[in-house]
């Protein structure tokens, strides 16, 4: 498995708990649109992304941030810095 | 069809062409679920007009007689006759307003003298005067944080230190709601070289919860280059022996670098302001934009607030009756069985929390046609999206008007089945 399929599992794992729709998770996957989340539970959500990745995605970053994909990139990018 | 024949033109409205949309659009949602509430014969709960204030607890709403518990206007310094009377001389020796910036026509001896009282009653070397308290925190937070800077704050951050963030270059960091443990992780996760303004409220106005600051002080003074601001809006006057705020009430004065407050709360007026020791703090007058792009607060507004400050310096009798009504008020809707922000009374903030809006719109309204006025909040203004009446008692409510408030909670709550 490739780093990044692990960086989308556990992302995916995060998600659940918030995934009250049960939406069908892919790349293309967009919180606002698909997840419908509302500003709290993407705080929340955010917040649980960072301690699980031990890494911070800075109010500036999330906003740039759509879909579980880009989320993924910028964990990986994180992560390697 | 193209999109261009689905947008409304400068001369057709989105009225006269199906479908079409505009700048407004995106406001439609807001607007069907206000008329919907409305459609259902509930006043606007964000339409009250005071046709007439008698006094810092008293107003008279579409012809009725109400008691004012959401105000904020915890002093009761509004009608305060020393406090009217500095207003009064002002506006006839110095004018309407001033028609500029602090930095050019905009400074009279009035605004000077208000920010002396400030440095008197905070025990600080500097003191700077806005003209709202949304514009103290957007200018400070904006200013000093700039880009390749950090701001962390509290995810329950009023709305003004949100915007301060956004309207400032700096990278911006959450930590859970009066986290210690949030903060401190985060703040491990940044740069050790980089600057950090680390952004705490004394209370928080939402629920009325109040800040563990001497744990959160400590959990910062543990990593490099952080400097902490406290934003005392809901503080001043109340906590503390010399009224200064639930920072000075836990002993932390000697920590924060930046206290922000405002005249609109316990002053009784409007303006805010930011105090601190720091020895380049007059700098800020020239690069604080909030500051210099807009006009200076009117001189009876300035001269009022000076009159109110000193004299909130010698209020603890106030401060103690303000406690009372706090705790009196409380117990008596936990008796009740209303559910609140808080288990206990920490501050003079007591929020009612309610399942849905269609709940708290009916009891926001029957306690109006009882007589007495409260806030009605709603998400995303709420924290965990909670529907909240909110109560702000006022140290001039009597213990008559205490014990009155309490039996409307009970009439309101029983007639709309909010408790049984």
């Amino acid at each position: 498995m490739t780093d990044r399929q692990q960086i989308f599992d556990s992302v995916a794992a995060q998600i659940a708990p918030f995934n009250k729709k049960g939406v069908e998770l892919t790349e293309a996957t967009s919180f606002a649109g698909d997840l419908e989340w509302d500003s709290l539970t993407v705080m929340d959500f955010v917040a649980a992304i960072e301690d699980e990745f031990d890494i911070i995605i800075t109010m500036n970053m999330q906003a740039e941030i759509e879909t579980i994909g880009q989320l993924v990139d910028a964990v990986a990018k994180l992560k390697a810095a | 069809m193209t999109d261009a024949a689905e947008t409304a033109t400068d001369t057709r409205t989105p009225a006269e062409v199906a479908d079409a949309r505009d700048l407004f659009s995106k406001f439609d949602p807001l607007i069907a679920e206000r008329e919907a509430l409305l459609a259902t014969g509930v006043r606007d709960p964000f339409a009250i007009v005071m046709d007439e204030v008698k006094s810092p607890t008293q107003a008279v709403i579409k012809g009725k007689d109400t008691i004012l518990l959401g105000t904020y206007n915890y002093m009761g310094m509004t009608f305060d006759p020393d406090v009217v009377a500095a207003g009064k001389k002002a506006l006839d020796e110095f004018g309407a307003g001033t028609t500029g910036s602090r930095v050019l026509n905009g400074t009279y001896q009035g605004h000077k003298e208000v920010e002396d009282a400030l440095k008197d009653f905070y025990g600080t070397s500097g003191a700077m005067v806005f003209s709202t308290g949304y514009q103290a925190n957007l200018g400070m937070i904006s200013t000093l944080a700039g880009k390749g800077d950090y701001v962390v704050l509290d995810a329950d951050s009023h709305a003004s230190i949100y915007d301060g963030c956004f309207l400032g270059d700096a990278e911006i960091v959450r930590f859970r709601h009066n986290s210690v443990e949030d903060l401190d992780k985060r703040l491990g996760r940044l740069p050790a070289d980089a600057q950090k303004l680390v952004v705490l409220e004394g209370v928080y106005s939402m629920l009325g919860d109040v800040a563990p600051l001497p744990d959160m002080v400590a959990a910062v003074r543990k990593h490099p280059n952080c400097m902490i601001l406290v934003d005392e809006a809901h503080g001043m006057g109340f906590f503390g022996a010399n009224g200064r705020g639930v920072y000075e009430e836990q002993g932390v004065e000697k920590d924060v670098d930046f206290v922000v407050g405002t005249f609109s709360k316990s002053v009784g007026t409007v303006g805010g302001f930011c105090v601190s020791n720091h020895p380049k703090f007059e700098v800020l007058r020239l690069v604080c934009r909030p500051y210099v792009f807009t006009a200076s607060l009117p001189p009876s507004v300035v001269a009022t607030a000076a009159t109110s400050i000193r004299k909130l310096m010698h209020a603890g009798e106030k401060r103690a009756h303000l406690w009372k009504n706090s705790q009196r008020l409380h117990k008596g809707l936990t008796d009740l069985g209303f559910k609140l922000g808080t288990e206990t009374p920490q501050s003079a903030i007591i929020a009612v929390i309610l399942t849905d809006q269609t709940q708290a719109v009916a009891m926001w309204q029957a306690l109006l046609e009882l007589g007495l006025y409260v806030n009605m909040a709603r998400p995303p203004a709420t924290p965990a999206g909670t529907f909240l009446l909110r109560c702000s008692l006022c140290a001039e409510h009597s213990d008559e008007q205490v014990g009155q408030i309490i039996g409307m909670f009970e009439a309101a709550g029983k007639a709309t089945g909010a408790i049984g």
